[in-house]
């Protein structure tokens, strides 16, 4: 049952990176991207190109998995998402979709529609013996460094200067221009952070959850269960909302495996009835 | 004269604000009744609790006498009480002869027939022809909403309120935004509304206030502060203190 | 006629001067008001030329039929979003769901033999998507567009992990085999050449759209219009918005049900990809396509959609999809209103607006 929890707080950690991105630039731009899994798709086969192919080692591969889709991220937000900000929820999506779909097939085209993994250093294989529980090494991993992550993202939200401007911009735009916080700035810097985030955690994930040309259409329901329930007025949140997603996901497909998947969609469903503005915090209506 | 509108002790607080305190509100059948008060004073808070767009922390209204507390807001215009918003609230995309037919058909209780065509029911054509007519609206009934003149859209905001037949009729600062000359169109209008229909005004124009009101409550912070006649109202020296106090702070 | 009411006092600001005779003017006022309503669903000359075109593509094309059934299947699936989005407002990126519920009874019904007589089943399989349809219904009620989304996209995704699950029943990711469907009432056997098909789905579709056109140019669905413009002010005038909103997603969960079974009835065949996000997505766009709110839209882009599918297929076979992805793009960012302003001219012939201004896309 340890094994289950750790698991799935892994799972859920990995998640919350993975999707995190996609909360702020919901609550910031009020932006709907379904192509936030393209991201994450994108940094997974970076991974694989550079440490699989090219025989780089595994950790510059996670970091230039983070930095090109940063980069990708900022090239995309400035010469198209820009466009779609004012656009109404349903532009958003066609775009988005349309994103998608492209990417979808360019990968389809590039690599192949055959799952990949990115190589992991045989000392992060196997497992590990904490207190008589089988630990697994990569999976300890995730939780590190997702945890440092986290941790990292809510100092530089609550401590550093930038974060207090992103906070204001979430909270009230108009107010924060005319406090002088240049918000254009704010959206591509958090746009490329998410992005890059993103395809870390593709990155990361690729292992645990499979990397092929349809993983940003697989996972993007996750993300959005991930926004829709932890909402996007904090980091906590999200947060909470993976761990509690990766904890159900994993032990409903161990307990009830004939239902595995049913169980997160139940819950999103459930939750959504009951608080249509989030479990934690408000989804931004406007 | 009965009371057609009450309000007990209704309270309602946004987590820590306090946007109505106890206010007992009482309204007259046939009363010509007006709301006043500074800015944020909650007037158009107690519309919303009245009309059922908000939920009271606690206290009850009751409508000749029937509690509506639990209502929704479809439920109570159907028992009879309607409204206007302080900013337009109309259809943009439909005509002024669709949206008071809307209003008539959904009234007289043919608003979801789903299997006849639109305009074959005489009665409510016949209805929305007067309406039209009634209000200054028929030069411009085939026209969309979204490109009338400001003062035509007032006007069909208070027509589609009157559509509802309503016993009582709350209007939310009627005349706002209109530019002067189209004025006196929505006030004869006001002044024409029949006697048997209670009328509860929001107003800041004073002279709208003192032309129409017989009975005047001032609203401050959320709270009922003076209640009676206009020319009390006028004299009360509280309410100069409050309105005079408004000025030199602000 | 106006009735004058006690202690009215009718100033001159009440309405504009009035001419001479005041009952003179009520007249033309009442007359002017009915001649527009007449005129509101009145069949114009480009709608019965839509149909006439169509009817005689049966004869005129015999050979596409097979692939003018899949256009009417695809138009009527988009006419069922169209409801919801054009009518309600109400974004879905999970009408598959409903589209396979239909798809899947059709299939099964026809499978073991429950019934064997194609109307019936369609019948029967509509009936099912529709409670689907009204019992899913609440949970769009609440909550913003996003909120929809996720929950449209949930539903369609529990369906097919249903699906998925239930493979024995189902057929699973190979999809149901052994289907066989019988003459249609008794009496037209589907043939190779897909004549029966085209005919049967035609038919269908046609009884459908002259349904839905009633139900839009009725109080209801004038007043799903007003739920869609203003759901506040709706409620102010009385409309039960809630309500409203269920019985139109209930309607259109029918529709989409009744298309995914004339696509198993045509084809003899239902696997996983009626219940996939890309049947969702790709409805949309078809609608977006053609344009939302005056019906034919669905069926337009029903038309456009299959061409355009059938033109990049034949170039990229595998990657068409890419293709898809960027029209949706670009679609967006040059701007709907700007399509549907290519598509207005159509669109004003087929709709009796009450003023020259030009209709808008959703």
């Amino acid at each position: 049952m340890l094994t289950i929890l750790f698991d799935g707080v892994a799972y859920g950690m990995l998640l919350f990176v993975l999707a995190c991105g996609l909360a702020v630039t919901l609550g910031l731009m009020n932006l709907v991207n379904l192509a936030h899994g393209s991201f994450a798709m994108a940094g997974g086969y970076i991974a694989v190109v550079l440490v699989n192919r090219m025989g780089y080692p595994f950790a510059l591969g996670l970091l230039v998995a983070f930095v090109s889709t940063a980069i990708i991220g900022i090239i995309l937000e400035r010469t198209l998402y820009v466009h779609v900000y004012r656009k109404s929820h349903l532009d958003q999506v066609l775009f988005t979709i349309g994103l998608v779909f492209m990417s979808v097939a360019a990968v389809d085209y590039v690599m192949g529609s055959s799952q990949q993994f990115v190589q992991i250093p045989t000392a992060l294989q196997g497992q590990l013996n904490v207190f008589g529980i089988g630990v697994g090494k990569y999976r300890l991993l995730i939780i590190v460094v997702c945890g440092l992550l986290t941790l990292a993202l809510q100092t530089v939200l609550s401590k550093t200067r930038f974060g207090s401007r992103l906070r204001a911009a979430v909270d009230d735009q108009r107010v924060a221009r005319g406090l002088g916080i240049n918000v254009g700035i704010v959206f591509a810097v958090t746009f490329a952070f998410g992005s890059g985030l993103a395809g870390l955690g593709g990155a990361l994930g690729a292992e645990i959850l499979g990397l092929d040309p349809t993983f940003p259409l697989k996972y993007m329901i996750y993300f959005l269960i991930v926004v829709t329930v932890g909402g996007t007025a904090s980091i906590t949140g999200p947060f909470l909302a993976s761990i509690l997603l990766g904890i159900g996901d994993v032990a409903g497909k161990y307990y009830v495996p004939t239902l595995g998947a049913f169980v997160i969609y139940t819950i999103m469903i459930a939750v959504l009835i009951w608080r249509p503005q989030g479990l934690f915090g408000r989804v931004t209506v406007r | 004269m009965p009371t057609v509108l009450e309000t007990i002790d209704l309270d309602k607080h946004f987590g820590g604000i306090i946007a109505a305190n106890k206010v007992s509100l009482r309204v007259e059948k046939g009363a010509r009744h007006a709301l006043i008060g500074p800015n944020g004073a909650g007037k158009t808070t107690v519309i919303n609790l009245l009309t059922g767009v908000l939920r009271p922390t606690s206290g009850r209204i009751l409508l000749d006498g029937q509690n509506i507390t639990p209502l929704e807001p479809h439920q109570r215009v159907r028992l009879g009480i309607a409204r206007t918003f302080q900013i337009n609230q109309l259809f943009a995309d439909l005509t002024p002869i669709e949206t008071l037919g809307l209003a008539v058909s959904q009234r007289l209780g043919s608003g979801s027939d789903w299997w006849r065509l639109v305009g074959t029911k005489s009665g409510v054509t016949d209805e929305t022809v007067s309406l039209l007519e009634r209000f200054g609206l028929a030069d411009v009934m085939d026209e969309r909403t979204a490109v009338l003149p400001y003062g035509k859209q007032r006007l069909l905001e208070i027509a589609l309120a009157f559509a509802c037949k309503p016993r009582v009729l709350l209007l939310d600062e009627p005349a706002a935004g209109v530019p002067e000359a189209e004025r006196h169109e929505i006030l004869a209008t006001i002044e024409a509304l029949p006697a048997d229909v209670t009328v509860l005004l929001i107003e800041h124009d004073m002279d709208i206030v003192f032309t129409f009101a017989d009975r005047i409550s001032v609203l401050v912070n959320g709270e009922l502060f003076v209640e009676g006649a206009p020319d009390d109202v006028a004299r009360d020296p509280r309410v100069k203190a409050v309105y005079l106090g408004e000025a030199l702070d602000g | 006629m106006t009735h004058p009411l006690p202690n009215q006092d009718m100033t001159q600001g009440t309405a504009q001067s009035r001419a001479p005779s005041a009952s003179q003017a009520t007249t033309s006022v009442a007359s002017h008001v009915s001649a527009r309503l007449a005129a509101r669903a009145r069949w114009s000359v480009f709608e019965i030329v839509f149909w006439l075109v169509v009817i005689a593509s049966i004869f005129l094309l015999p050979n596409r039929h097979l692939i003018l059934a899949e256009i009417a299947i695809l138009g009527l699936f988009a006419l069922s979003l169209d409801l919801i989005l054009g009518y309600a407002g109400i974004i879905s990126l999970g009408q598959a769901a409903f589209f396979g519920v239909g798809a899947y009874a059709a299939g099964l019904l026809a499978k073991y033999e429950i019934v064997t007589e194609p109307v019936l089943a369609l019948l029967l399989a509509g009936a099912l998507a529709t409670a689907v349809g009204f019992v899913t219904s609440f949970l769009v009620l609440r909550g913003s567009d996003l909120t929809r989304l996720m929950v449209t996209l949930g539903v369609a995704l529990v369906l097919r992990e249903i699906a998925n699950k239930f493979s024995d029943i189902t057929g699973g990711a190979d999809g149901l085999q052994g289907v066989t469907i019988k003459p249609v009432l008794g009496l037209f056997r589907f043939d190779l050449y897909g004549h029966t098909a085209y005919c049967y789905t035609l038919a269908v579709l046609f009884v459908l759209f002259l349904l839905a056109r009633r139900i839009v140019n009725s109080p209801f669905g004038l007043s799903l219009l007003s739920v869609k413009g203003n759901p506040l002010r709706a409620s102010a005038i009385g409309i039960a918005v809630n309500w409203r909103l269920v019985a139109i997603y209930t309607v259109s969960a029918g529709y989409a049900g009744i298309a995914g079974a004339l696509l198993t009835q045509t084809t003899a065949f239902a696997s996983l990809d009626v219940l996939s996000f890309d049947r969702s997505a790709d409805v949309l766009l078809v609608l977006i396509i053609g344009g939302t709110g005056y019906l034919y839209g669905g069926l337009i882009g029903a038309v456009l959609f299959k061409f355009m599918q059938d033109w990049l297929a034949n170039i990229t076979p595998q990657y068409w999809q890419f293709w898809i992805g960027l029209l949706l793009v670009i679609i967006v960012l040059v701007g709907r209103d700007r399509l549907t302003g290519w598509t207005a001219p159509v669109r004003r012939l087929i709709e009796k607006r009450w003023s020259s201004a030009t209709p808008k896309g959703s």
